[in-house]
């Protein structure tokens, strides 16, 4: 497990990794606001928005996309709220008419860029392509040191590492007004608290997050890593804080084992070919949930208290 | 106020009289609100004044906008008409002085917090984003939970609570906000008697020490022996001032119509209901 | 080009598939328009998503009892078989743990789908593994209906209208009402699941067509867009069909007059188009004339606080009432009011105690409910009703 495993290995292992706990970590608040599927619409309206991005610049490249996603995701939101004012209608249905609309509009796009010759891999962008990710410019583990290697890091690996970086330090800063917020809303708007721009901050983080592991992991897993280690975290646990520490276990925990299975389970199994990473990690993350779902310390609703 | 109808009056008045000994601003003022959900008005050019130092109950049928009078001084929702000011100021110089007690059921319990959690969030004004939880914070949080007899339940999962002993926790919450102003949304709906004498005791202690309480209330039987005020409402202000005088057959018939009947009121005159 | 296409002139195919398309139009507007009175329009999210296992292992099993694989009605089954767990699995997950419904439903849509990306590689290395025809899935074929589909997917669309129009009745009153239908005898736990199997069989009829991602749109948009033009349960799911169906037939008709137009994304425009024009000019909830509406009630209240502050001789302070009064001529500039101004405004004094005299018998309470600050008592009573409630006011009524 030498030079084999730094060079082929160990990069998509770490940027699952990271991927999987920067989503995990806003999707824990997500969760308790019952927000837990603006990331299913964000995941959805990033395809549009990288497709946009292509056609705007005319190349494959990431930084373009990116903002493309980051713009599309920032446009959504806007939206949501706009139709769900207007309309008058639940946050749910709100979402729902947004992010399939702004989807068909991709779709719609790609078409058209296709017939311009140039190709955009979409599969590549609904679920990643976590084991091309690897580090040809490596030698073995001391590659670590050598400069010269890690100027051929794939750039995805910095990329998550800052998003991961920007993600907690916000949310260590942003903790008590975020628990405090989500907790009793108009308590603590009584207390000054911009509850608004509180919310409004949280997505934009899981925004953020959700573009950052795209790349990697394709923007539909990105759901599964909002939703099922912060889930699974709350059948764990009554403490927020212990929540937040279990549903970085579980990510990190989904992400190695998604991993491996996805690449050395059909060898295992006897077959040639390996299987999608980031769906195996999406996979692994339910079953873990599952796991906890059913022994669970805390996984049943709070008992004594009826809230009326 | 003898006067059942209000008229839209700005607040600013009152800054311009010079007199010898300026009288303390009244704790809560509010003149000319009116709030509506939709086009469907629940708060309609309300005038209120309650004094420093006083306990006010604020009174009225379901849905005659008592909470929303509430959450419109608090500016948790925005009127369409109206001033409301405190000690004087703004609510946004005033934030400091004043405490919200709301209704349990604005909140899911599920939430994972310990007893001691929530109220510590009674302490935010101090704590800040950064500054850490120190050893006497939380001797004060504790010391507001054994005011109100919940010293014992501090790391208990709130889910785990009951009704009584949530409203318990919410008061502890405000108290550890050391506030002057105190602002209840039916502090007494669905408690245990123990769990009532308790806060009203707590109350009556803020009082004492100079404090202003203002209640929704929703037991007309226990007016008289927890509130000195009272205000009742039914979209517009019926009346308002002390209970005694206030707390009469005819304001009771205005403010609850139909909705209450002749030997009722009579029996809540003449007998006194003492919890 | 366009107007052949709408009067299906293109040729036999591509009437066939319109006709297909407005049948699905029509199906998944009407049933989601009941997913949305229950408010669980993203639902159909997870159906949709949790289809894919389904669909995968479906194909790898006809492949491996020697068939060809991509057999469409095969492959709806493997779809409705998985996605039926996915549903069982959310009401499992919301019954039996803490966790909220969209907590639930997004977390059975991402497994679901990674477990079903994870089948959809493993079929991409077998040597059957034709996959371009399953990845369509996803996205919507992007050459249309094949003539067999079109067929089986009016047929099915017509079936579930069929249904629809069985279960009406205890449909709606669930939707409307579930607690008030419980206590009438409605079995609600069956009637949902009746709903939920709908919304399979529409999903499951789509995806070949329109892809995942856009029969959620189906079932979402037409309901919304129908919500917008009416308050009544049954009417909105019949425009919710009409709108559903009216985007399908366009949205076909306009995709086959040109060959990079797939058919999926452009229905989905089109009901968008629908929805936005909906918002701006629908009578009952739309924006705009929400809006209007806000503002006139606004002038109605200020107008009214300021009359009675006249009638009071208190001074006005707000400057919104003050530039309202004298717009009317009801009052000068400063305050002061004019002739017409001081009529109105004993006239709004006298109502106003009018009102409270009602509102204090407690004969009249039914009455007395309709009060809200500004309708005068003229509309609720009777001439003779207010001269009798006028000999009780305690104050002179005449009014100059």
């Amino acid at each position: 497990m030498g030079a084999e495993f730094v060079a082929l290995s160990l990069t998509p292992l770490l940027i699952g990794v990271l991927a999987a706990v920067t989503c995990a970590l806003p999707g824990n608040f997500l969760l308790l606001r019952r927000q837990a599927l603006i990331g299913d619409a964000i995941s959805h309206v990033v395809l549009p928005g990288i497709v946009a991005a292509f056609l705007l610049t005319g190349r494959v490249a990431a930084l373009p996309m990116m903002l493309g996603a980051a713009g599309a995701a920032l446009v959504s939101v806007v939206l949501i709220e706009a139709v769900r004012r207007t309309a008058r209608i639940e946050a749910g249905a709100a979402m729902g008419v947004i992010f399939t609309t702004l989807f068909a509009a991709g779709v719609l796009l790609l078409e058209q860029s296709d017939t311009s010759g140039v190709h955009l891999d979409v599969e590549h962008a609904l679920y990643g392509n976590l084991e091309s990710l690897i580090w040809l410019d490596a030698t073995g583990w001391a590659s670590l040191l050598d400069p010269v290697a890690l100027s051929g890091l794939p750039p995805e690996l910095p990329r998550m590492a800052v998003a991961l970086l920007i993600v907690a330090l916000s949310i260590a800063v942003m903790w008590r007004p975020l628990a405090i917020a989500t907790f009793d809303e108009g308590f603590a708007a009584t207390l000054g608290l911009p509850v608004r721009a509180i919310g409004l901050a949280l997505v934009m983080l899981a925004a953020l997050a959700a573009v950052a592991a795209f790349d990697a992991v394709g923007s539909i897993i990105v759901i599964a890593m909002f939703i099922c280690p912060p889930a699974a975290a709350r059948m764990m646990t009554d403490r927020l804080l212990a929540q937040a520490a279990w549903s970085v276990g579980f990510a990190i925990l989904s992400a190695v084992l998604g991993y491996v299975l996805a690449g050395y389970g059909p060898l295992w199994l006897g077959f040639a070919n390996s299987v999608s990473a980031a769906g195996m990690i999406a996979t692994v993350s339910g079953l873990i949930l599952g796991v906890t779902m059913m022994i669970g310390p805390c996984r049943r609703r709070a008992g004594g208290a009826t809230v009326h | 106020m003898a006067h059942p109808l209000s008229t839209p009056r700005s607040l600013l008045q009152t800054e311009g009289t010079v007199a010898a000994t300026p009288a303390p601003p009244p704790a809560l003022q509010v003149g000319g609100l009116t709030v509506a959900y939709g086009e469907k008005p629940v708060v309609f050019s309300v005038d209120m004044s309650v004094a420093q130092g006083t306990m006010t109950a604020i009174v009225g049928p379901n849905g005659a906008g008592k909470s929303t009078l509430l959450k419109a001084v608090l500016g948790l929702v925005k009127p369409l008409s109206g001033e409301v000011r405190l000690f004087g100021l703004p609510l946004s110089r005033a934030r400091d002085r004043v405490a919200y007690v709301p209704q349990r059921a604005s909140v899911d319990w599920d939430f994972p917090a310990r007893v001691i959690d929530v109220v510590l969030m009674g302490l935010h004004r101090e704590l800040g984003l950064l500054r850490r939880v120190r050893p006497a914070h939380l001797d004060r949080a504790r010391a507001c939970l054994a005011r109100v007899g919940m010293e014992d339940f501090a790391t208990r999962q709130i889910g785990q609570l009951s009704g009584g002993q949530q409203q318990r926790v919410f008061l502890a919450r405000a108290l550890a906000q050391s506030a002057d102003l105190y602002l209840l949304d039916e502090p007494f709906a669905g408690v245990d008697a123990a769990t009532e004498k308790a806060i009203i005791a707590v109350l009556k202690d803020l009082r004492a020490e100079g404090r202003t309480i203002v209640a929704v209330h929703h037991d007309l039987s226990t007016i008289r022996a927890y509130f000195e005020h009272m205000f009742l409402i039914n979209m517009r202000a019926i009346a308002a001032g002390p209970v005694a005088e206030v707390f009469t057959a005819a304001n009771l018939q205005r403010a609850y119509g139909g909705r209450l009947g002749e030997a009722q009121v009579a029996g809540m005159q003449a007998g006194d209901a003492t919890p | 080009m366009i107007w052949q296409a709408l009067t299906l002139q293109l040729g036999y195919n591509a009437t066939l598939v319109a006709i297909g398309a407005t049948m699905l139009g029509i199906a998944a507007g009407v049933t989601g328009s009941f997913l949305f009175l229950r408010k669980r329009a993203l639902v159909s999210d997870a159906v949709s998503h949790a289809t894919l296992p389904g669909i995968g292992l479906a194909f790898i099993v006809m492949v491996a009892l020697g068939g060809e694989g991509r057999f469409l009605p095969g492959l709806m089954l493997g779809a409705a078989v998985s996605s039926g767990l996915g549903l069982l699995v959310i009401g499992w997950m919301i019954r039996r743990t803490r966790l909220t419904e969209d907590a639930a439903i997004g977390a059975v849509l991402s497994v679901f789908f990674g477990a079903g990306i994870v089948i959809l590689t493993v079929i991409q290395s077998m040597q059957a593994g034709r996959q371009a025809g399953l990845e369509s899935v996803l996205l919507g074929s992007t050459a249309g209906m094949l003539r067999a589909d079109a067929l089986v997917i009016a047929a099915g669309g017509a079936l579930v209208l069929l249904l629809v129009m069985l279960l009406r009745r205890p449909m709606l009153a669930v939707g409307f009402d579930p607690d008030f239908a419980a206590v009438t005898g409605t079995n609600v736990a069956r009637i949902d699941l009746a709903m939920m199997g709908l919304v399979m069989a529409v999903t499951v009829l789509g995806i070949t067509t329109v892809g995942l991602v856009l029969i959620v749109a189906l079932l979402i948009i037409p309901a919304v867009t129908a919500r917008l033009w009416t308050d009544n349960a049954l009417r909105m799911v019949g425009l919710a069909g009409l709108a559903g169906g009216l985007a399908a037939f366009v949205g076909a008709a306009v995709s086959a007059t040109a060959p990079a137009l797939p058919t999926g994304p452009i229905i989905v425009l089109a009901s968008f188009v629908l929805f936005v024009l909906s918002i701006a000019l629908a009578p009952a909830r739309g924006g705009v004339a929400l809006l209007l509406r806000q503002m006139r009630f606004r002038r109605r209240v200020h107008r009214r606080q300021g009359l009675l502050a006249l009638a009071a001789g208190q001074p006005i302070h707000e400057p919104f009432t003050l530039t309202l009064l004298a717009r009317e001529g009801m009052a000068r500039a400063d305050g002061v009011p004019t002739e017409a101004g001081r009529i109105a405004a004993a006239k709004a004094l006298l109502d106003e105690a009018r009102w409270a005299a009602l509102r204090g018998d407690p004969a009249q309470g039914l009455t007395a409910s309709r009060y809200d600050g500004l309708t005068p008592i003229e509309t609720v009573l009777t001439p003779d009703q207010i001269a009798e409630l006028d000999r009780h006011l305690p104050r002179p009524q005449a009014v100059i």
